[in-house]
């Protein structure tokens, strides 16, 4: 029943950080938005029994995909002030 | 126009959305494995003899699609380094000075995240987690290393090294299989040892190890690539 619930609240939370991603003015916070999302599948991953699953979601999704999008994000920021 | 292209779009979407239906009304659960599936689970442990099904499925049973995996991988990061592909020693500007906490945290983290991945790969026919798994958290580590010393410059020489032996040790042990075992990549070159132990398994923990550092060394590779065009020719 508890596993329930907490799937639940980590569901919740991971549509909330959809929306944000989406429609967040700022950038830099929705990545991380979308970064909260894979950090949080990968928990109800594990409970759901699927813990190979769970470590590549939490190392890809959450740390090196957040990272190759802040190198994009900074060099196209560095483009816009040159022009 | 603008209506007739709406109700052709209309059109396609119920279309799908009827064959789905049909599929989700049809649909009822198994109560038993199919075929293949339970040949894996019943004869897995006789013959392959790691602890991890997963792994004696992705290594040995489905080892070729493993491959082809890497090749993707590999792929994907011979053509962002083909696009990102910037002149040699670009970065004249030099980037900001990492933080004292960053860099004296990095020096405690790295060692200890790499210790972890090195262990995820290693024992990949034991516990869960693998070649790729390890290899994704040796590329984490490799971000925070390259985030704490920004400064300095990092050749591609180890990666690449690194990435080629592993991947043509991968395919040698693969050919090695078909002469001295069943097939491609059979895993019973020498004898499965003890169950559970870490040198059990035949080939897999090698191959697994191989797979690890190869997928490391190309995320890295990548990562590397999108850190080299920071700081080009702006400020």
């Amino acid at each position: 029943m508890i596993h329930v619930i907490i799937i639940i609240l980590l569901s919740v939370v991971m549509i909330v950080m959809a929306f944000v991603a989406i429609h967040h003015k700022n950038l830099q916070v929705a990545v991380i938005a979308s970064g909260i999302i894979s950090l949080f599948a990968s928990v109800i991953y594990i409970f759901l029994a699927a813990p190979d699953v769970a470590i590549t979601e939490a190392s890809i999704g959450s740390v090196i995909t957040v990272s190759i999008f802040f190198y994009v994000l900074n060099k196209i920021r560095h483009e816009d002030i040159k022009k | 126009m603008k209506i007739l292209r709406s109700s052709a779009l209309l059109i396609v979407v119920g279309f799908m959305a009827w064959m789905m239906f049909n599929l989700y009304v049809t649909y009822d659960s198994r109560t038993e494995l199919n075929d293949v599936a339970a040949y894996y689970a019943e004869e897995g442990l006789s013959e392959v003899g790691a602890a991890n099904l997963v792994t004696s499925i992705v290594v040995t049973y489905r080892g070729l699609d493993t491959l082809g995996e890497v090749t993707i991988l590999f792929l994907t990061a011979a053509i962002i380094g083909l696009l990102l592909k910037t002149e040699k020693g670009t970065r004249t500007t030099p980037v900001r000075e990492s933080s004292e906490f960053l860099m004296t945290g990095a020096r405690i983290l790295i060692p200890v995240i790499t210790m972890i991945g090195v262990y995820i790969f290693i024992n990949g026919h034991l516990s869960p987690g693998g070649g790729f798994q390890g290899g994704a958290i040796l590329a984490s580590t490799f971000i925070l290393l390259l985030m704490s010393i920004s400064n300095k410059k990092i050749g591609h020489r180890l990666l690449d090294y690194t990435e080629a032996i592993s991947g043509l040790s991968f395919i040698l042990i693969g050919v090695l299989g078909i002469i001295l075992a069943a097939g491609f990549l059979d895993n019973k070159i020498f004898s499965l040892g003890t169950f559970g132990t870490l040198l059990s398994a035949g080939t897999i923990p090698i191959i697994y190890s191989l797979v690890g550092l190869k997928v490391g060394a190309e995320l890295s590779n990548i990562i590397l690539e999108f850190n080299q065009i920071q700081g080009d020719e702006d400020h």
